[in-house]
């Protein structure tokens, strides 16, 4: 592997002013491929959903999914684009294996959507509006399998296998005007913007918009132009970049790569560039084939689409509140600071929260349990939030449970762990594991006693006055109860016994 | 009026992926010069009022409800891959890319 010379990221933005494009593309949740009737859905059988329209077989004929379109449309509205009154599709010619028919089927010149923006919000609060140039339908391609080279890379492979089950999911390509002005921040405008992307898709329910599982990728193009100029230099065009971290990781790499290049006298060749993951580094793809060589030209077999004004206007008024605006209404009612409701969005656990309010918690308890316990597990295990197996409903019960004195803080983690556990629902695990705290007072006062008796001198410092020290004294009942007391009553009836004011 | 020159052809050629002799290119050239001139005239005699048609008949919005519908089998799909591996269609080396 060869070295990659790179500026500091400080001396690069003292010379040069970065310019981005993000393109997303966005794997949408419908039942059926774009335009045929195979199943979408994943980790089937290789080459199990598959038909003469997305095999590219002589004679089929493809008819587009009305969702689909429904979908892009309700992309392009949530992003303040125009909606065509008339488009059609276009052939990408090209010839590489993952596309059986040896084009995508996409759209050139006449997007569904365009000229639109979306305002993102960085760390800060700062709001800042990336304007959006055009949102069009299009194509997955099929997954290929490289056999025969070193770790399954396409290089020194002596052939590769292809799996068509992906090949004809609809996918939405959201491109970004040049965008300008954001500077140093560059880098977390980027990041910013894909993750209000993928809020919007997910509020919109037309995709699960997943990174990690494809559902969502995103290319970062990326130029510099020396301070104070306007005309734009050379770009490359960062692939399949597919993490929130990423996004920022692989911007600030090509800041600092393409600054080292410009600096020692070089040229910035146009070429696609592949991001790693390990180091947060790219590496030199294939030089970038000029927009005619894909020799685009209507899709003879699909009739365009005219969205009637109505339909736009229907689809108008269902949008759903902006995730933005939603975030911030929310802040309001919970009562926290930027930092948590960052913090809260980070960790996907917005709508976890809000549905566990609606099961009935407060917003405080939703918030502690899912970002404190259940986070904590879902780190530790590699997983989402919401691929635990806990539901809101669930965490409410525990939240109601211990508001009840039922169960203090230390049984409620319990709880939830033998939920996580598959144990069942809250109420059958406390069954099951007796994790009711020990409300018998007769019980308690015998641990009490019993504490006070083997802690004299503790005992003597509290009836002397030292309050304070009833906290070891407390720690002594609650393991002997092993933690199933209420704390705050067994203080209680140890300052009571021993004849001290609380 | 339009052409097309040799140094085009080769170019078209490479793209589809066509080995062509240097007579071909020659060939070719000439051919599909008279056929882009034939199509030319077309240009001619369409003025402003004649929009470009990329579809014979006047339909719009034919589209299809998100219903899943039978695919093939694996075994079916494969039936005509000229070979295959895994059940998956099994394809040479590729050059020029990564």
């Amino acid at each position: 592997m060869t070295v990659i010379d790179l500026e500091s990221y400080e001396d690069a933005l003292a010379t040069y002013d970065p310019v981005m494009g993000l393109e997303v593309h966005v794997e949408l949740g419908t039942k059926t491929k774009m335009f045929c009737g195979c199943s979408t859905e994943l980790k089937q059988d290789a080459n199990s959903q598959t038909c003469p329209v997305c095999l590219g077989l002589p004679g089929a004929l493809p008819v587009v999914n009305a969702i689909g379109v429904e979908s892009a449309i309700k992309i392009g509205l949530a992003l303040n684009c125009e909606i065509a009154e008339w488009c059609r599709f276009a052939r990408k010619n090209y010839f590489y294996p993952d596309m059986p028919k040896n084009f995508q089927t996409s759209q050139y010149d006449e997007p569904i959507a365009y000229d639109g923006y979306l305002d993102v919000q960085l760390e800060d609060g700062e709001i800042f509006r990336v304007q959006i140039e055009r949102a069009h339908m299009e194509e997955d391609t099929g997954k290929s399998t490289h056999v025969g080279g070193a770790t399954g890379r396409i290089h020194g492979a002596s052939h590769s296998l292809l799996d068509y089950n992906r090949a004809g999911i609809p996918l939405i390509e959201i491109v970004t005007k040049p965008i300008e002005g954001a500077g140093a921040r560059a880098p977390e405008v980027a990041k910013a913007y894909v993750a209000e992307l993928r809020e919007l898709i997910k509020a919109l329910g037309v995709s699960e918009a997943r990174m990690e599982m494809g559902q969502m990728r995103c290319d970062v193009n990326l130029s510099l132009r020396p301070n104070g100029t306007e005309q734009f230099g050379t770009r490359s065009e960062t692939k399949n970049v597919n993490s929130l971290r990423s996004v920022e990781r692989a911007a600030r790499f090509e800041i600092q790569r393409h600054a080292a290049v410009l600096n020692s006298g070089g040229t910035i060749i146009q070429e696609t560039r592949h991001f790693h993951e390990e180091d947060g580094s790219t590496t030199a793809g294939r030089i970038k084939d000029n927009a005619e060589d894909y020799r685009y030209f209507p899709e003879p077999d699909l009739v365009p689409v005219a969205p009637a004004r109505e339909w736009v206007e229907e689809l108008r008024g269902g949008l759903p509140e902006l995730p933005r605006l939603r975030r911030a209404r929310l802040k309001e009612e919970w009562g926290v600071s930027e930092h948590d409701m960052q913090s809260i969005l980070n960790a996907g656990a917005v709508d976890l929260i809000v549905a566990t309010t609606e099961a009935g918690a407060p917003s405080d308890q939703a918030r502690k349990w899912w970002m404190g316990e259940l986070a904590r597990n879902a780190n530790e295990t590699g997983r989402g939030l919401d691929e635990l197996p806990v539901t809101p409903a669930q965490v409410a019960r525990v939240a109601e449970l211990v508001a009840a004195g039922d169960l203090n803080d230390k049984l409620a983690r319990q709880v939830l762990d033998g939920v996580l556990a598959g144990e069942g629902d809250p109420d059958t695990v406390v069954e099951k594991r007796g994790l009711k705290v020990v409300s018998d007072e007769g019980a308690l006062s015998t641990a009490v006693d019993e504490a006070i008796a083997g802690n004299a001198a503790i005992a003597d410092k509290i009836r002397g006055g030292k309050v304070a020290a009833a906290g070891a004294l407390v720690g002594a009942v609650m393991k002997a109860t092993r933690g199933q007391a209420d704390a705050a009553r067994v203080r209680e009836l140890i300052l009571e016994k021993l004849g001290v004011e609380g | 009026m339009p052409g097309i020159t040799r140094e085009e052809v080769a170019h078209l050629a490479r793209l589809a992926r066509l080995e062509l002799k240097g007579e071909e290119l020659d060939h070719f050239a000439g051919q599909l010069d008279d056929i882009i001139g034939a199509v030319a005239r077309v240009s001619e005699v369409a003025d402003q009022d004649v929009p470009p048609t990329s579809h014979p008949l006047p339909l719009t919005n034919v589209m299809r409800a998100d219903v899943v519908r039978p695919s093939l089998t694996p075994e079916q799909a494969l039936s005509g891959a000229p070979a295959q591996e895994q059940q998956r269609f099994k394809v040479p080396q590729i050059l020029g890319e990564d």
